[in-house]
């Protein structure tokens, strides 16, 4: 199936060279977790600081559990505040 | 103490300069800053008054922090009542000028009716004057500082100036320190212009003298830099990346305000974020961001300073825009960008820098233009009308009402009346994306409800800095919250509320709040100040400014009827992303948000609350 992955910030580095606007598109296989995919490109635990699903939050805790469907994007950033 | 205990008056009707003391029991009751120049505001002028007129009074206040040690104590309010709203105005602004007032031995400047001539004031420690500053009026806040700095023939004078945009009085005009800070909303600016003040210069050598405990004071002051450092957010994400970091990150979320709010997701967000301040331009090879900047005694740094590209359309035949100035911060590049619908990510530091220079806020001139582009696609303003084709998402439109607005040339002194005046003139009221007539900063509230709710209360109008519980909704700091429900929102936004007062009174930066919590500010504060100043304490100090402020609106002539949103967020339903299909709920937020205030139903403090207050 096909998702969407996108790093921000500091989070942009684990992405592959020349990668465009923080997102590529993968093929992954059905039924990986969130936090699979993350772990996928070495991004260290404590940096996934906010993840979201579609727009929407996925606590810590779930992270292992939520799997992935068709079309989902996943989006990532480390601790990051502004105003 | 914290305090210098002294307060200076100026006469701008007599031109004189006046030494009073500082009301003590008064800062032992509101601390400082926003609080305590509020409490001299709202003792001293009619609540009725015409925000423009020389019975309304302009107040320049530090905290007792202001120019300690502490971090980012650099911070200074003007507190008037505002043009744009009609409501209290506090505008907040780091820099340098803040630290430098309370070098001079003063804790605030309180100006008075309005100078027969254009003048500026000039304060070297304990000797105040008036200046003729017929020579400075049509120039710059960029030209002003510099010719005083000549004339004074001291570079490290520091200066609060007013531009083109204060001298015809734009209703969101702001007052400038440092070249790019800004005591930026509700048109602080215009009040200084209606004074005839044009400047204030001020040159301190005394240092801060009279902290209660050094020792104490020395120890709590590290260990709160030390959470500082610490914290991922304000030790590095904030200074490598800046607040525009946000935009990608609330654009996903959807509630992000695109094109006057028609939209709440923008398909350029990437081209006008902080990711793309560090990306190498394909004309020039240069990413346009060039390094971090810190106020004064700031460990956060979280300001930006870029250089726009030379060869771009705004600034090719402009060479005084090419060196590295201030910006992006997430609240122009959103204002001037994604509420435009305007991508070009040059084109927003263009009009950054006119802003800068001339003295505007960006939200409020942004939002305007949004207003304004949304009545041109209506077809209630023409090309004739505006002088230019404007429609959503056009640079060369957003530059040029940048330029008109700042100058006060044709259409652009329409835009400098405010969306809501604006909108009003031209028939559609309900278009303008305000509340007391105040524009909206750069959170949808259909997609994050506790803000609907905190900008409906806010006292200044429309601000995300008097509550922002998107720390708590969107980023989970300190708990994360579910930025679809109402429920809990009114105790969020309720505390965010109180415990801002306290920051902006105490003279630190609301940015600090990302690491610190009360408990980290209120040992500093214990060990510069007398006084008892528990946790207890803070709270209700927080909670009192609050309804003070409150009050001085209610006598102003504002109702419950005033706390509302625009009915395009209460019915008009987000169209995509996670929000898709929500409205703002704020009528199930606000007869509990007053409840817990203590305010009957129609919105007005209780004598029992006023009592337990002290107000």
């Amino acid at each position: 199936m096909k998702v969407t992955f996108k790093l921000f910030a500091s989070l942009s580095d684990y992405l592959p060279a020349g990668t465009r606007d923080n997102r590529i598109e993968l093929e992954v296989e059905d039924g990986v977790s969130v936090a699979e995919l993350i772990l996928r490109y070495r991004v260290p635990q404590r940096s996934a600081h906010l993840v979201l699903v579609n727009g929407l939050f996925i606590p810590p805790a779930e992270r292992a559990q939520r799997r992935l469907q068709e079309g989902d994007e996943l989006a990532v950033w480390p601790p990051i505040a502004g105003g | 103490m914290g305090w210098n205990r002294k307060i200076l008056r100026v006469d701008l009707t007599r031109g004189t300069c006046t030494e009073e003391p500082l009301n003590m029991q008064w800062a032992q009751d509101y601390l400082g800053s926003r609080g305590l120049a509020s409490k001299y505001l709202v003792s001293e002028i009619d609540p009725k008054v015409d925000p423009l007129s020389p019975d309304n009074k302009m107040i320049m206040a530090t905290g007792p922090l202001t120019g300690t040690m502490a971090s980012t104590g650099g911070r200074y309010t003007v507190v008037t009542k505002g043009p744009l709203t009609g409501a209290i105005a506090c505008s907040n602004s780091g820099g340098f000028f803040g630290a430098e007032m309370k070098f001079a031995g003063w804790d605030m400047i309180i100006f008075e009716g309005r100078s027969p001539k254009p003048v500026y004031l000039h304060v070297e420690n304990d000797r105040a004057e008036l200046r003729d500053a017929a020579h400075l009026w049509g120039k710059s806040c960029w030209e002003t500082e510099e010719t005083i700095k000549h004339e004074l023939q001291d570079p490290l004078v520091r200066v609060s100036s007013i531009g083109l945009a204060g001298e015809s009085q734009v209703f969101y005009a702001c007052i400038v320190n440092d070249l790019h800070r800004a005591a930026g909303r509700s048109g602080v600016g215009a009040v200084m212009g209606s004074k005839n003040l044009k400047a204030v210069a001020i040159r301190g050598t005394k240092g801060v003298s009279g902290i209660r405990d050094f020792g104490e004071f020395l120890q709590a002051t590290t260990a709160a830099k030390k959470v500082l450092a610490d914290n991922a957010v304000t030790g590095q994400g904030l200074p490598k990346y800046g607040t525009q970091v946000l935009m990608n990150v609330i654009n996903e979320i959807g509630a992000l305000p695109t094109r006057n709010h028609r939209d709440v997701q923008f398909e350029d967000a990437n081209k006008i974020s902080a990711e793309a301040m560090h990306e190498k331009r394909p004309t020039d090879g240069k990413p346009h961001l060039v390094t971090n900047a810190a106020c004064f005694g700031c460990t956060i740094a979280c300001g930006r300073i870029s250089e726009i590209d030379k060869g771009h359309f705004t600034v090719k035949n402009s060479p005084k825009y090419w060196g590295a100035s201030g910006g992006l911060e997430y609240e122009a590049a959103w204002a001037l960008g994604a509420a435009n619908g305007v991508g070009d990510l040059e084109a927003l530091q263009y009009a950054n820098l006119l802003c800068n220079e001339q003295g505007m806020d960006p939200i409020s001139f942004g939002a305007t233009v949004g207003a304004a582009m949304e009545l041109y696609e209506m077809g209630v303003l023409t090309r004739e009308q505006i002088g230019l084709e404007a429609p959503f998402g056009s640079a060369e439109a957003l530059a040029r009402l940048a330029e008109m607005t700042a100058t006060g040339e044709g259409f652009g002194k329409e835009l400098g009346l405010g969306s809501k005046r604006l909108c009003t003139k031209y028939g559609h009221p309900e278009l303008s994306m305000s509340v007391k007539g105040q524009e909206f900063p750069a959170y949808d509230s259909r997609g994050i409800q506790g803000m609907g709710l905190a900008y409906a209360t806010s006292n200044r109008g429309a601000c995300h800095l008097r509550g922002y519980t998107v720390t708590s909704e969107v980023l989970g700091i300190p708990v994360k919250t579910d930025p679809h429900v109402t429920e809990g929102k009114p105790e969020l936004v309720k505390a965010f509320q109180d415990a801002t007062a306290v920051f902006d009174s105490a003279g630190i930066c609301v940015f600090t709040s990302f690491a610190w919590t009360l408990a980290d500010v209120q040992p500093q504060l214990a060990a510069a100040c007398e006084g008892d100043w528990s946790m207890e304490r803070l709270n209700e100090v927080g909670e009192r400014i609050w309804n003070m402020e409150r009050q001085f609106n209610n006598a102003a002539g504002f109702t419950a009827k005033d706390d509302n949103l625009p009915p395009r967020l209460t019915s008009e339903p987000a169209r995509t992303g996670p929000a898709k299909g929500m409205v703002n709920q704020l009528g199930k937020m606000l007869p509990e948000y007053y409840q817990m205030r203590g305010w009957t139903p129609e919105g007005v403090p209780t004598p029992e609350t006023l009592a337990r207050l002290g107000l």
